[in-house]
């Protein structure tokens, strides 16, 4: 079935077609009418699930958590503030080895009040063991959604995923998405077999004290997940490939990257914008291509690697690690040899259009060295 | 019923990391003879985190989920949406916590889930303080009481956290104490019986956070009691019906044994002057005048 809609009513169909049994959320912008429609669902009939209607995301991500402790399928959204909110209990979830999926809207952080994309948010829960995706399209947050439990919990994985994409450029902008039916989705994604449960059965305590002799193999063990999960990513992108005909690029999508000198580096809505400016750039006939980093944590550091090979990097941040530079720009510079230039973008919002990237493209290949630079215009 | 009619089953288990003397593992072991096997327990951060004792071994034999400090009561709801979602509608499911979980950084999630009419019952094992990290004022620490951040006594009398629950409309609302553990089982069975959200705070004299000798737990438990103190009570379908001597207390019927009793039995309260005395008398007297308009 082809729709058009926003990216925000595309999430709440996805949601809803995962088949989680409890929805525990609190609005904020912009990722409020995800909510909204998941409520209108529940009420309706049309998804079978208890909606914990809570106080805060503080909350939202503790009643997920205690959920899917309890053996269950969940879901939860938020946005900026919400999530930073939530940055507690987002380590609670990752040490628990608790596989719940969350889309996070990209939103700026006050103040001032901003309500537009800013991947900060997002960027400042990277340490938290939550799997990172940042999507570019309507079509790639419906399918990444659904991917996204079947990677969360995969046993070599048992890890929560954050879906990440920009605040109104996508959650509230129609475009065409291709809808497989509920069956097909089922086939896909089976019903959820927790690996742990509170179970008045099987007594368990999960999470009293632990000391020095164990604590350290608990993040290792999530360490270790996370690198196990790179594969099951890839395995999951290749099975909805073969059923649905689309991939999103596994870890990364490449664009024209074969040949050419010059790749640039961006995330969700950016990577996308940057995809048109590969084509404008190509037809002046300059040898440059596009890696848009669909997957953050995992770290794609071996996809980034191969590529650095042959290219110089332009890495574009929409995010800023203050007091050094953009945090991807940090982390591929710590991953490749090769040259990484790092603009930091559209921050709070601001438009990044093809004439910003072709500015950044002239920079970066005007220097031979290699540098670091802010725009601000 | 008598204490030796008790159920024997027990699910506080022997070897757990308790305090000698320890009044929240006499309460929960009470409680948890009261609810079952099919319960499912979700403590914040508090003494009871400790007791449990450490991974890999547990002294708990009903399933426990341990949660962030703030975040006890959200964590029941998650438990009981799941449960609910899985037809278990027959498992109790309890959060066990502290008073600085309850009375102060985990008063929003509790409040949430009052209003949204979470069906769990809520313990609160009130030792006045934060024993767990050693011993600091919480919003529940009475007047004068010496803590370590407060060491010239406390200047703020406690907050009645059983009133605010109270004016959520939640269907069951009761005090307890450890010296009369037939009537906190009584409560505990009753509260588990009753549809919606339940709330039960149980008094803990805490032996060296009060600075007293391990041995006299209760024998200061039921002087709280006894000297009105604490005050024991239901609050069911709008009534409020005093238990124990807080009826003879609150009805004028029995006189409240002196105060001073139970203040002098305590280090924490060593400090106090003259004036601090006639303060918590005259406290004591508002508390009481309150309720008797209220019952």
């Amino acid at each position: 079935m082809k729709i058009i809609d926003t990216a925000n009513n595309v999430v709440a169909l996805a949601a809803k077609m995962a088949r989680p049994k409890v929805i525990a959320a609190y609005p904020i912008t912009p990722q409020t009418t995800i909510v909204e429609r998941l409520a209108q669902y529940v009420e309706s009939g049309e998804l079978k699930a208890e909606f914990i209607r809570v106080e805060s995301e503080h909350s939202a991500m503790t009643s997920c958590i205690a959920a899917e402790a309890t053996g269950v399928r969940t879901f939860t959204a938020t946005s900026s503030h919400g999530l930073l909110l939530m940055h507690e209990m987002l380590h609670w979830a990752g040490l628990a080895r608790l596989p719940i999926v969350m889309v996070n809207v990209n939103r700026a952080i006050g103040p001032g009040w901003s309500i537009w994309s800013d991947c900060n948010d997002s960027m400042s829960q990277r340490d938290t063991g939550w799997l990172q995706f940042y999507c570019s399209s309507n079509q790639e947050v419906f399918d990444t959604v659904i991917q996204a439990y079947k990677i969360a919990e995969h046993k070599d994985v048992q890890l929560p995923v954050m879906v990440n994409y920009d605040g109104f450029i996508l959650s509230h902008t129609s475009m065409p998405a291709d809808i497989p039916s509920q069956k097909e989705i089922d086939d896909f994604l089976p019903a959820y077999t927790p690996e742990w449960k509170l179970d008045v059965e099987h007594p368990i305590t999960h999470g009293n004290i632990i000391g020095p002799e164990y604590y350290m193999e608990v993040r290792y063990d999530m360490q270790i997940s996370q690198q196990k999960a790179k594969k099951v990513i890839k395995n999951v992108d290749d099975e909805w490939n073969k059923k649905f005909g689309k991939s999103h690029g596994n870890l990364i999508e490449t664009y024209r990257c074969d040949d050419a000198d010059i790749i640039i580096v961006a995330m969700g809505a950016i990577g996308a914008e940057a995809h048109a400016s590969v084509d404008g750039l190509r037809k002046k006939g300059e040898k440059v291509g596009l890696a848009r980093l669909r997957v953050f944590r995992p770290f794609p550091k071996e996809d980034l690697q191969k590529i650095a090979e042959k290219a110089k990097l332009i890495v574009i941040d929409r995010d800023i690690s203050v007091g050094i530079e953009g945090a991807v720009a940090t982390e591929i510079k710590a991953s490749v040899d090769g040259k990484v230039c790092g603009f930091i973008a559209g921050l709070g919002g601001r438009d990044v259009t093809h004439k910003d990237i072709m500015r950044m493209y002239n920079l970066a290949k005007e220097n031979k060295d290699g540098w670091y630079s802010v725009e601000v215009r | 019923m008598a204490i030796k009619d008790l159920p024997k089953e027990e699910y506080v288990l022997q070897g757990n990391a308790a305090c000698p003397g320890c009044p929240a593992t006499i309460a929960l072991r009470t409680v948890l003879k009261a609810l079952g096997k099919k319960t499912i327990i979700t403590v914040p951060a508090s003494c009871s985190a400790v007791i449990q004792s450490l991974y890999p071994k547990t002294s708990f034999s009903v399933p426990t989920m341990n949660i962030a400090f703030e975040a006890a009561a959200a964590s029941a709801s998650g438990i009981k949406a799941a449960l609910h979602a899985e037809g278990k509608d027959d498992v109790t499911v309890m959060v066990w916590a502290g008073d600085g979980g309850s009375y102060d950084i985990g008063l929003q999630a509790l409040s949430g889930a009052l209003e949204r009419k979470t069906n769990f019952i809520y313990i609160c094992y009130n030792n006045q303080m934060y024993s767990n990290t050693g011993i600091q004022r919480s919003g529940a620490t009475p007047y004068g009481a010496w803590t370590t951040t407060t060491w010239a006594g406390k200047k703020e009398k406690a907050k009645n956290l059983a009133e605010i629950v109270m004016v959520h409309d939640t269907p069951y609302v009761a005090t307890a104490s450890i010296a009369y553990p037939t009537d906190l089982y009584r409560k505990v069975k009753k509260a588990k019986g009753i549809e919606g959200p339940k709330y039960i705070e149980i008094l803990c004299p805490c032996p060296p956070g009060w600075r007293f000798d391990m041995s006299k737990t209760v024998e200061i438990a039921r002087l709280a009691v006894e000297t009105g103190s604490w005050l024991m009570y239901e609050f069911e379908g709008g009534k409020l019906t005093f238990n124990g001597p807080s009826k003879g207390i609150i009805e004028g019927t029995k006189e409240a044994k002196p105060i001073e009793d139970w203040l002098r039995m305590q280090g924490r309260f060593r400090n106090l002057t003259d004036n601090d005395i006639k303060e918590i008398k005259n406290e004591l007297k508002e508390g009481w005048e309150f309720y008797q308009k209220k019952s």
